[in-house]
């Protein structure tokens, strides 16, 4: 699976090197920007709603029975903005979009119509490769925030209605904003910026790589989510034990 | 970009020599010579599968040979430098269109992508060269929404809006009615009469070959077998090449 690390690394660096054409390619930005959008904001609200539901219902009747009803708030909100709004959201854009991303430049490559960039002299990692790049990691930490707002809205509406807590909203948030700190959300965030640039270099590597017609489509497809996915959660936890203390 | 700097319109001469490539244990093209003079339209014909496209991969810089050399205007085309001076356009055989993009957006792709227009001159452009290949009515259309003959004619289009010195066709006519045959053929006449692009045509297409031929050569498993006029090539003695050309004939009516 690991055989490619050195090609993505690759495409990352010259990724990097066209950096300063991005202002040229601002329209396709855009264009990517409000797809990921558009794709993935309604399952984003209810991914995240229903996250912060599990969560404040796996631990909070634990909590209010150990008598530390005023934990829950915390307890929600921490988990919500440093773990799992970043890894869930990346998860889920991995499928949605890195996908839809291996799809569309793999079958360019099939079809020939990246060889016919070349022969226009268009670069296809300035064409292609950095919009994608630079869309997904701006979306996917907004959508994190959004994710983060919803999932606590998710968390405090159980620990309202659930009859073992029975948490006032009021109560929830005013407990949750004595522990939670804006550095923990940022700490998200940030993760996530580095989780949306795994998805989208990954993504993009596995589809210019794609030989072999609409099979070659498909597999490629699956490596990318896959191969994204692994790389999140070893990532998620480097960056949390070695630069998130 | 660098393409900007070179504003000499006319051809460019095209020399291959001993150009060998193999995919895994396939031999492909098997010591090729080739070379075509500036401003000559020069057909390759060949069966199926005799390594025409693969040749064409290699003269645009879409694929690294194994040994041997190609010189453009007798400078090597090793580096990316060389490859960008001068222009040249590739139609692929499936046309190879953004699928994604409209007809329009897909023949100024080049225009707009190297800033060399403002987006009205390159409307008027994109449109000049769609009705050159009689395609004016499609400019917005999407290329899944096209024929398969009016796919390889937008690529024409496309390819001429770099405004070439050297066009390679890969089997410019071979979806084609043989009425847009023949606009094809006299576009290709045509712009080799204006511009004096240097045009290498692959084709099985007969009558495409012997109508706008200066020059053929018949290229069988990977090597020229001759070279030489149309007449000289229709008389050439040897059962492949007679063989051939015979069985194209009986194919194409
Ligand atoms: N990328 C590649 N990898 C492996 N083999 C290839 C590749 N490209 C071409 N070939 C092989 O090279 C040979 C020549 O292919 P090519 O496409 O040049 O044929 P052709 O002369 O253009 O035929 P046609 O007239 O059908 O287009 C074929 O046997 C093909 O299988
Ligand atoms: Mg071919």
């Amino acid at each position: 699976m690991f055989e490619n690390i050195g090609e993505i690394v690759l495409l990352f660096w010259r990724t990097l090197l066209a950096l300063p054409q991005a202002w040229r390619q601002r329209d396709k930005v855009f264009d990517q920007f409000f797809e990921i959008g558009n794709a993935s904001l309604l399952m984003v609200c209810v991914l995240s709603f229903f996250i912060g539901a599990v969560i404040a219902l796996q631990t909070g009747p634990v909590l209010v029975e150990s008598s530390l009803p005023s934990a829950v708030g915390g307890v929600v909100g921490i988990a919500i903005a440093k773990e799992l709004a970043p890894v869930m959201m990346a998860i889920l854009i991995a499928g949605r979009i890195g996908s839809a991303m291996a799809a569309e430049l793999g079958s360019m490559r099939v079809y020939q119509e990246i060889d016919a960039l070349r022969t226009m002299n268009i670069n296809p990692i300035h064409y292609l490769v950095l919009p994608r790049i630079l869309a997904i990691a701006v979306a996917l930490p907004l959508l994190v925030v959004f994710s983060v707002l919803v999932g606590w809205f998710g968390g405090a509406t159980v620990a309202d209605l659930n009859h073992r807590m029975e948490i006032p909203y009021r109560v929830f948030f005013s407990d949750l904003r004595d522990i939670v700190e804006l550095r923990d959300v940022a700490n998200g965030v940030f993760k996530s910026f580095c989780f949306a640039i795994i998805i989208g270099v990954v993504s993009c590597h596995q589809g210019l790589v794609t030989i072999g017609g609409p099979r070659g489509i498909g597999r490629s497809v699956t490596k990318a989510v896959v191969n994204s996915i692994v790389l999140i959660v070893i990532f998620d936890y480097l960056l949390t034990r070695f630069l998130l203390k | 970009m660098s393409e900007d700097q070179n504003n000499n319109h006319s051809g460019v001469g095209l020399v291959v020599r001993g150009l060998r490539k193999s995919f895994g244990e396939q031999e492909v093209l098997k010591g090729l010579d080739i070379e075509v003079k500036p401003g000559e339209i020069f057909v390759i014909m060949g069966p199926s599968g005799s390594g025409k496209s693969v040749l064409l991969k290699h003269l645009i810089g879409l694929e690294e040979p194994d040994a041997g050399e190609i010189l453009i205007n007798g400078e090597p085309l090793t580096t990316p430098e060389i490859a960008a001076k001068y222009r040249m356009a590739l139609v692929f055989q499936s046309g190879a269109l953004l699928n994604s993009l409209t007809l329009g957006e897909n023949v100024g792709l080049y225009l707009t992508e190297h800033h060399l227009k403002s987006p009205d001159e390159i409307k008027k452009i994109v449109e000049e060269k769609l009705a050159d290949v009689g395609l004016k009515d499609a400019v917005d259309k999407m290329p899944s929404e096209l024929s398969g003959g009016m796919k390889k004619r937008a690529a024409i289009a496309r390819a001429l809006v770099i405004e070439p010195q050297l066009i390679l066709y890969d089997e410019p006519t071979s979806e084609l009615d043989p009425l847009s045959a023949v606009v094809i053929g006299n576009e290709i006449l045509d712009l080799n009469r204006r511009i004096h692009v240097t045009s290498l045509v692959v084709s099985h297409d007969r009558d495409l070959a012997f109508g706008v031929a200066d020059r053929i050569a018949v290229i069988i498993d990977g090597q020229i077998v001759t070279v030489g006029t149309p007449d000289e090539v229709k008389n050439f003695n040897d059962p492949r090449v007679k063989e051939f050309l015979h069985a194209d004939f009986k194919r194409e009516k």
